[in-house]
Parts: C-alpha cells; structure tokens; sequence
C-alpha cells in the first residue's frame, strides 16, 4: 500500500474557484483509484492555496489484481471443419494470445461457441494513474477558462507550471498541459527561494509549510481568525465584524497569511457606515472593527499573504490606499447633493435600461404608474399605505444611478439613493422605500421594510420580468443574464412577508401595460403567450419558494398550485391548511377517493361519455347516490363560506367529512352503468364535487401511502 | 537608502528592463486614445502568428476622468506602460515581479496578490483572463493574457502588463497627490520638478475644453467624417486582396489611425453629455464594427503577406 500525492502547480487560480475545483480533485482521483481497483475505501484529502490544488491518499495498491477472464469466439460450426480448426479458429486463438489447443468450448443460448480463458495481467497504479488522470485534471469544471500555449492545445483556469505527482517516492510520470510530472514543487513567491523538492506524499505539507506555503485551506483560516482576533485586542472593548464570504476569499488569496491593523482618521466616519464598510470590505478586502457599542470604529483589519510587516510599510501603504479612496467616497458624497435627486430624475433619460427597453426614466414612469395602481387596491386597513410616498419613492428610486457615488461603488445602488433621501429631508417612507428597493437580494436577505417600500421592489421588478418576457428574453436552462429569477423570487419573498393581497397575473398585465404606446412595443413578440409564459415562470418560483424555503412536502405543493397560483400570500395560507389536514385520518381516504373520481372522469371522457350538465335528485336511484349527493349539497356552501373566511383548514376538514358518504358511495354504486342517463347523471355529481372541493387544492396530487 | 525613483526615472528604469528581456522600445503612438491597448501595438500586432514583444509609454486620454487638476487621483491623461509577450514565456510572472524589484520595490517588505480580474473591450470586441495585481492594497499593474482582439481569436496568446506610471510612482514616492510626484531633479543643483509642474495647466485646459468648451455639433461632423472614411477603406479591402501586391500596400493601418479618432471623439462627446441614451448604443455598435472590420481585414493581410521581422522576448 502506497500513499499518492497530486500537486497541480498554477499561476493564481481566482478565489472564487479554488474551494470547489480542490473538492473536486479529490473527488475525481478517489473515484478514479476506486474505479482502477487500486483503492479499498479511504478517504481523499484535498489542499489548495491560489497557486496549487492538490490532493493525497493512503492505502493505493502497486498493482490491479490479475484477472481471469473466459473470451467467447467463433461458433464452433465456422472454427471447425470435418474436425480440423479453420483460419477462423487460429485467428480467434491468435486474439487471445493462446495456443489454439488450449481452447475450449462453451455452450449458451445461441449454440456451441469457443472459448479462452485470459489472464488480465493487474497493470500497476503508477501506469494506470499516468494514463487517466490527465483526462481527469482535464474534466474539472471552471467557471472561466483561457487557453495560454500556442496552438490552443488546452485550456484551463490558469497556465500550469508545475506538477508534483508520486507514489511514496517514485514519480508517477504524468503529463498534462506539457508539463510533466516530478517531486520539485514551489514555495511562497517572495518568502522562500530555492526549490522545494517532496520526498514522499507523508511529508508534502511539512516541506511546503517550511517552504513558507500553508496548504491546509482550513489551517490558513484557523490562523487568520487568531490573527484578527489577536490585532484587535489591541483596542480595548472592539471587535472585528465577522464576515464568512470574506474569510473565505482571503483563506484562497494568501499561502502565509497574517494580519495587520490599519486605521482612518475619524472625520471619515462622517460618511455613512454602508459606505465605509463596502470600501473596506469588497474593494480593499478588510474587515472592519466596531466599538462595544457595535459602532464603526476608524480601524481596518488587511489579511496579508506575507509573514508579517516589522516596518510598518504595508499598513503605511494600505492606510494610503484607504485615505484615498475614502477622500473620494467623500468627495462624492458632498458633490453629488449639489444636484438633488429630484433634478436627477431628468438626467435618467440618458441612462439606459435596457436597449430595447429605453432609459431609467421611462422605468421610472412605469414604476410610479404601477405603485399607484397597486396602491389604490392595497390601501385598506390591513394594508395601509402612504400612497404619495410610495408614487414619489418610485419616482426617485433610480436618481441615484447619475450619482458619482453609485458610479463608483455601483453595489451601493439604492442605498445611496435612500441615504442622499434622507440628507436631502425627503420623508421616512420615501427614503426608506427607496433604500429598499433592490431587497431582497437572496433569500436569505431581508424583504423592503415597509409597505410602501415593498410596492417600489414589486413594481420595478415586476416591469424588468414583464419587459424581458415581453421581448421573449425569459431565462432559460441555466442562462439568465437579467436575473429575473432571482427577482421573481424576491417578488414572491416580498408578497409572502407582508401578507400583501397581490394577483400575479393582475399585477403583470399592468406591468405590461405600462410599455404601451412606447419604442419598446415594436421590439415585443408573442404576447398572446406572455401570460402563459410568466404564469408557468411563477410557478416554478412558487414550487421553489414552497418547497426549498418554506419546507412543504413536494405533493402538497403540487396540489395547493393545481388549485391556483396567482395569489401568492392565499397559496402560503392554502399550502399550510393542507399541511395541518394532512395529519387528520381521514385526510389520506379522501385524496384516495379524489383520485379515483379525477380517473372515472377521465375514462368516461375518453369513452366519449360525458356527465349531465347538473346532477338531479329524481334520477338517483341508489340510497347511497343520494347520501352522497346531499352530503355535497349541504357541505359545499359550508366550503364556499368557510374558504370566503380563509380558513382553509376548516374547509378542508368539512371536505373530509365526505369521507363515509363517498366510500359508501363508491362501494355500492356503480358509475359507468349502461343507461346512459343515469350514468350522465352520476358522472354530473362527481364532477359537481370536482369542481366544488378542488378549489383549495387538488386532493388527486397527494401522493398515499397505498402509492409509496 | 536611496531616495525613490523620480518620474523620469521610472520610465527608463522600466524600459531598460523590458528592453533587456527582449522588448523593443516604441515610442507612444501619436493618436488620441483611451488605454495602451488601443495602440496598433497591441491592438494589432496581437492578431496573427508573429511573435511580437513590446514595451511603450502611452498617454490615455479619457475626457470624462479629467477633474480640472483638482482631484489627486484622476486625470483627464494619465501615462501607461505597456507590455506586450507574444508568446509569453513560461516565466512571464516571475519577469513581472523582478520589473518590480528594478524599479525598487523590495518585495519582501510589501505585500504582493494576484487577483482575478478579467479584462474585456467590448467596443474593441476584445477580452483577455487576467488579474490586477494588489501591492500593499493598491492596485499596481492589470495583467491579462489576451484571448480575442477585434472579434478575432488569437493564437498565440499574448501576455499584457499595464502599469498606471502616475499612481506607481506615486506610491514610490510615498506622495498623497499626483501632482506632488517629482517629476525630474536637476542633477546639478538638486532642483526639484514636480508632475504638477509639467501637467497641471494640460489638465485644467483640457477639462474646460472636454466638459464645457468643445463644439458639439463639430465634433459629431468629424466624428462622422473619420467613420466614413475608415469605413471606405475597410470595404475597399476585399477588393484590393485579390491581387498581392495590392493587399500588403493596402492602408489597414491608416484606416485604424481613423478607428482611434472615433473612439476618442465618441469619448469627447460623451463627457461632453451631448450622447443621448439611443444614440450612445448606437454609436458604440458603429464604433465596435470599424475595430473589428480593422482588425478582420489586418489579420487576413498578415497572413497575405509575410514581410514584417519577428520580435521575441525571453530569448536571453
């Protein structure tokens, strides 16, 4: 049993990528070894730093196990003729590599056949890992690739410079991207000079961690964290404001990493916090420090991929390069509320939308139509909504697009535009609908915080998904430039949370509404099936949000959205009714019976037998018919009631006291007798129940025990 | 320890190091243009199988950055060093750093990233995979190998590096400001030229002229003007190719001199805010199409013809 080692050499891989492309190394070169039968179980270990990916195993094998294997010929009426072999029983021995008296003979379905029994010689781990692997580097999934030797031979995140391949201390001789495989690896780029040669896979992170590289992603992060936490306990009382994407992306930049603090001059904190912090964060890559009251404190935290900063230089260079971008946010801050966002919105007729779609200030006017229209139907106690806030917060919400600020730090959109809001002394309900209006931005985001807020989001997320259904650019696959599922889902979140009484299908005619009489129209193709395509869009979002966010079983999800999906908050309401009806015993019977009414229907349709246009008393001849019936009569304006209430589990619960009618039913009567006016008949009252019981969901998408 | 490099210095400094790699040195290109890349150095000696390395100064005007001198950081024109490998050889980062260390900057004592930054021209139809290289938090140098120029894949891959001179040697010179950045010193009396000294007037004109004065309806003339005429040569192309003679003497490169004029007066335009959000679409997709009819035409008379010497870098 030998130990592996794998170390791909690169020039800085992104560190977005490296996580998931060290996992699936690993993944790839045990299944590969598992595969080759050169491995009983055991587990990979994958390393990585920005230049190298790589991955170890134990217990490799020297060798595949011999194998015998019996070869099927020709028959033996060709292989032999009046008991001499013939050309084709040499030929067959000559395959084989076996001497043509060592053959022997077999019988199957087909009739008598040749035979020979092979030895398959086991080839040896370092052979067969030479061979495939290569394919396997090859196969590792990159977000962007390049090609970077003449002739485009290859092509791969980064160029690769060196591989370290060996079984314990041989060098498996591989080759990929024309660099061939030894034991000469590379240290840190500055930290160590001279080569870096790995004896044998046992040692790899020892050589390397003397050659200044940390190759345990997990290790690098244990040390960053202590570091942090180390320089910040210089300030008395401070913490450093924890961020996972953050650690994560510096644990991929650095090989050595330590940690400096740097700080600002106070005046900086005059600046809004979302400001400072998405300086220092995504541009600079620090992680801000807060006092004990949880305030921005003027201190950064750099992660530095050296062993340290004795001279102070590196903080010196880093406080530079923060004072300098700080002084512009600044500058910015203060020029930008020289033109207030209310002259701004003029000057968004030259920012475009979308090409076909004309400026923001054409969005922005459809926006305002569209909280207004919303408004008028949500402004009832519930849902009380300051109107003119929601149609000015609308007006505004794009102003900010002209800003320098915004221009430069483009992930600050909508909060800079609320924040100058407020500056400028425009109401709460304006700012805040307008610093809002991109929530949420995942489902894990908060949704807008108030109602007004909620209609701006709505309203100019509804008129991006309507515009771009419209010019029949709806996401497909995996591709979905625009994001519009990701907006479709923060429609739904948004909905969802405030309770707000929305009709998908209203709300997106309108939104379509709204390009009417514009450039946009001519660009427009199939719109007779726009309201199809968004309706079947939601949908998927609905089964999404109901199933992956919200945790409802994936039948009662597909029979809450048969009954229905325009109304979102009233799908949720349906969708938990079903969920608490379900646990009641006769919850399963009726989804039973349900299904089997949907099925005689069916048959009957197909048999081109079709039901009465009502069902009546006199005809129904069985005592049971009867039962059933006035059980329905009586129950479905009980239903119809109930449901008007939104008390959806009451509904269903009445719906399931059909139980003991409807098994009677289906034991003593027959549906599909020959008289056709009293079959008609019964087919009118079981599609009457349909009708009437389907409206909350459809039972017939529960899948029953009887069906597990 | 010796005092940091001046301007002046750091040109040489970086051009003898590139020159000693097997660059040739060329002079800026005396067209207005944006970034280094837009040079018919890079933008079309990229195209093709020649091996080609270069190392220039380009000044990059961007009209709508200017700031009338008043900010530290921005410039209407700021100076790039550009390099160019074709191929690139294997060491080529390790080349990179040493550049570095030529111009004084010990790296044991700063604090050195890669990071990913692709780089993409869409108006040159060109994008290259690449990272902007992070030096004590400052970005110092974009770094980008070439994958499509003009709409056209390349092969070879060319390697790009592309050093902002001002904000380097600002950072050299440990100055806040660029326009504290000395510039030139006397040898003899030790007398001080700044980089506001030399520059700020330019910047200050140039912002009144790009934001305020530039006559908006001549400007749109000539930009209409150089299009035509860039345009009439690029559709003269397929004509002249048939015979050989014609097709190497045929004036590609004038008629990208043209393609750059456009581009720098669209710029114009632009900061000028006389480019309405219909029109700016459409300008660019005209634009767009001139480079990459340049660059289409170009790369087919380059393999037409084979009469230009090869320059090779890393050879030493």
């Amino acid at each position: 049993m030998a130990d592996f080692l794998l170390e791909i050499g690169l020039e800085e891989i992104p560190a977005r990528m490296v996580d998931g492309a060290r996992e699936e190394l690993a993944r790839r070169t045990q299944e590969l070894l598992t595969r080759e039968n050169l491995i009983d179980g055991g587990s990979a270990t994958g390393f990585s730093t920005p230049r190298r990916i790589s991955v170890k195993l134990s217990g490799v094998k020297a060798s595949q196990a011999d194998l015998k294997e019996e070869v099927t010929g020709p028959s033996t009426k060709v292989a032999y003729k009046d008991g001499v072999t013939t050309p084709a029983a040499e030929a067959f021995a000559k395959k084989v590599g076996v001497s043509v008296d060592k053959l022997t003979k077999i019988t199957n379905a087909k009739g008598e056949y040749l035979a020979a029994t092979v030895e398959k010689k086991g080839r040896g781990a370092a052979d067969v890992l030479a061979e495939l692997l290569p394919k396997e580097i090859a196969s590792i999934y990159w977000a962007k690739n390049m090609y970077w030797r003449a002739g485009k031979p290859e092509r791969f995140v980064r160029p690769v410079r060196w591989i370290v391949a060996k079984l314990d201390d041989k060098v498996v001789p591989l080759e990929f991207a024309g660099i061939k495989a030894g034991a000469q690896s590379e240290g840190h780029r500055v930290l160590h000079k001279g080569e870096v040669k790995i004896f044998a896979p046992a040692d790899y992170a020892e050589t390397l961690e003397k050659a200044k590289v940390i190759v345990s992603p997990a290790d690098r992060k244990k040390r960053i964290e202590k570091a942090l936490d180390a320089a910040t306990r210089t300030i008395p009382g401070a913490r450093w404001r924890a961020d996972n994407a953050l650690i994560n992306t510096v644990v991929n930049l650095t090989e050595y990493p330590s940690v400096i603090l740097g700080s600002f001059d106070k005046q900086f904190l005059s600046l809004p916090e979302e400001v400072l912090v998405t300086v220092m964060r995504d541009h600079q890559k620090y992680f801000a420090i807060e006092d004990a009251h949880g305030k921005l404190a003027p201190y950064f935290l750099a992660v530095l991929n050296t062993d340290g900063d004795p001279d102070g230089l590196i903080r010196h260079g880093n406080e530079r390069v923060l004072r300098a971008r700080f002084a512009d946010a600044q500058f910015f801050w203060e020029t930008d509320q020289k033109i207030p966002l209310k002259q701004r919105v003029e000057m968004l007729k030259n920012v475009t939308f979308q090409k076909d779609l004309g400026s923001y200030y054409d969005k922005a006017a459809r926006m305002a139509r569209l909280v207004d229209i919303g408004g008028a139907d949500f402004d009832r106690p519930k849902h009380k909504i300051d109107r003119n806030a929601s149609h000015e917060a609308a007006w505004l919400a794009k102003a900010d697009l002209t800003t320098e600020l915004v221009k430069e730090f483009t992930e600050l959109q909508g909060v800079v535009g609320g924040l100058y809001a407020r500056a400028q002394k425009l109401p709460p309900a304006v700012s805040d609908a307008i610093y809002d209006q991109y929530k949420p931005a995942s489902m894990e985001d908060y949704v807008p915080r108030t109602p007004e807020a909620a209609m701006v989001a709505l309203a100019d997320k509804a008129d991006s998904i309507a515009g771009m259904f419209a010019l029949g650019m709806q996401p497909t696959g995996s591709k979905d430039p625009f994001a519009l599922r990701r907006a479709a889902n923060g429609i739904v979140k948004t909905i969802v949370e405030h309770g707000l009484p929305v009709d998908l299908r209203i709300l997106f005619r309108e939104a379509l509404a709204g390009y009417k009489g514009s450039a946009a129209e001519k660009k427009f193709v199939k719109l007779d099936e726009y309201e199809n395509a968004i309706t079947a869009f939601f949908r998927e979002r609905l089964e999404f949000y109901l199933k992956d966010v919200r945790g409802f079983a994936y039948d009662e999800v597909g029979a809450v959205l048969a009954a229905g999906s325009d109304r979102v908050t009233d799908v949720l309401t349906r969708a938990e009714a079903i969920a608490t009806v379900r646990k009641t015993p006769d919850f399963e019977p009726i989804s039973v019976a349900f299904k089997r009414i949907k099925n005689i229907l069916r048959q009957a349709k197909e048999a081109g037998k079709l039901p009465a246009q009502e069902f009546s008393a006199s005809l129904a001849a069985e005592p049971a018919e009867k039962v059933l019936a006035d059980a329905v009569k009586n129950t479905a304006p009980r239903v119809t009631e109930l449901r008007k209430k939104h008390d959806y589990a009451g509904a269903l619960a009445e719906i399931a006291k059909l139980r003991p009618a409807l098994d009677t039913f289906f034991d003593k009567v027959m549906v599909m007798v020959d008289d056709g006016k009293v079959r008609a008949n019964r087919l009118a009252l079981l599609s009457q129940m349909l009708r009437d019981f389907s409206t909350i969901a459809d039972f017939s998408e529960i899948v029953t025990q009887t069906e597990k | 320890m010796s005092k940091p490099l001046t301007f002046q210095e750091l040109i040489f400094t970086l051009q003898k190091f590139w020159a000693e790699q097997g660059c040739i040195l060329q002079q800026p290109y005396d067209v207005e243009m944006g970034a280094g890349t837009m040079s018919p150095e890079t933008f079309l000696r990229v195209l093709g199988p020649k091996p080609f390395s270069v190392c220039y100064l380009q000044p990059s005007r961007r009209p709508a950055d200017g700031r009338y001198g008043e900010n530290p950081n921005r410039l209407f024109k700021h100076t790039q060093c550009q390099v160019i490998l074709k191929p690139p050889p294997p060491n080529v980062q390790e080349l990179y750093l040493q550049s570095l260390q030529a111009i004084g900057i010990d790296l044991r004592k700063h604090d050195l990233k890669f990071e990913e930054d692709n780089w993409e021209s869409p108006t040159l139809g060109a994008w290259g995979i690449g990272w902007q290289v992070m030096l004590d938090g400052m970005e110092v140098t974009q770094f980008t190998y070439f994958q499509q120029c003009g709409g056209v894949d390349l092969d070879p891959i060319s390697a790009e590096l592309t050093f902002g001179l001002e904000r380097l040697c600002a950072f050299l010179q440990d100055k806040e400001s660029v326009y504290d950045i000395v510039w030139a010193r006397d040898p003899k009396t030790g007398g001080e030229i700044t980089y506001r000294d030399v520059r700020y007037a330019e910047e200050v004109q140039f912002s009144a002229y790009n934001f305020e004065a530039a006559d908006v309806e001549k400007t749109w003339e000539h930009l209409r003007l150089y299009e035509a005429e860039c345009k009439a040569l690029i559709d003269g192309f397929p004509v002249a190719k048939k015979s050989e003679t014609d097709a190497s003497r045929y004036p590609m490169l004038a008629a990208f001199d043209l393609c750059l004029k456009c581009s720098h007066l669209f710029n114009l335009l632009d900061a000028r805010g006389a480019i309405s959000v219909t029109e700016r679409v459409g300008v660019i997709a005209r634009i767009r199409a001139l480079a990459v009819g340049v660059a289409k035409s170009y790369a087919e008379q380059q393999s037409a013809t084979a009469n230009e010497p090869a320059v090779a870098a890393g050879k030493s």
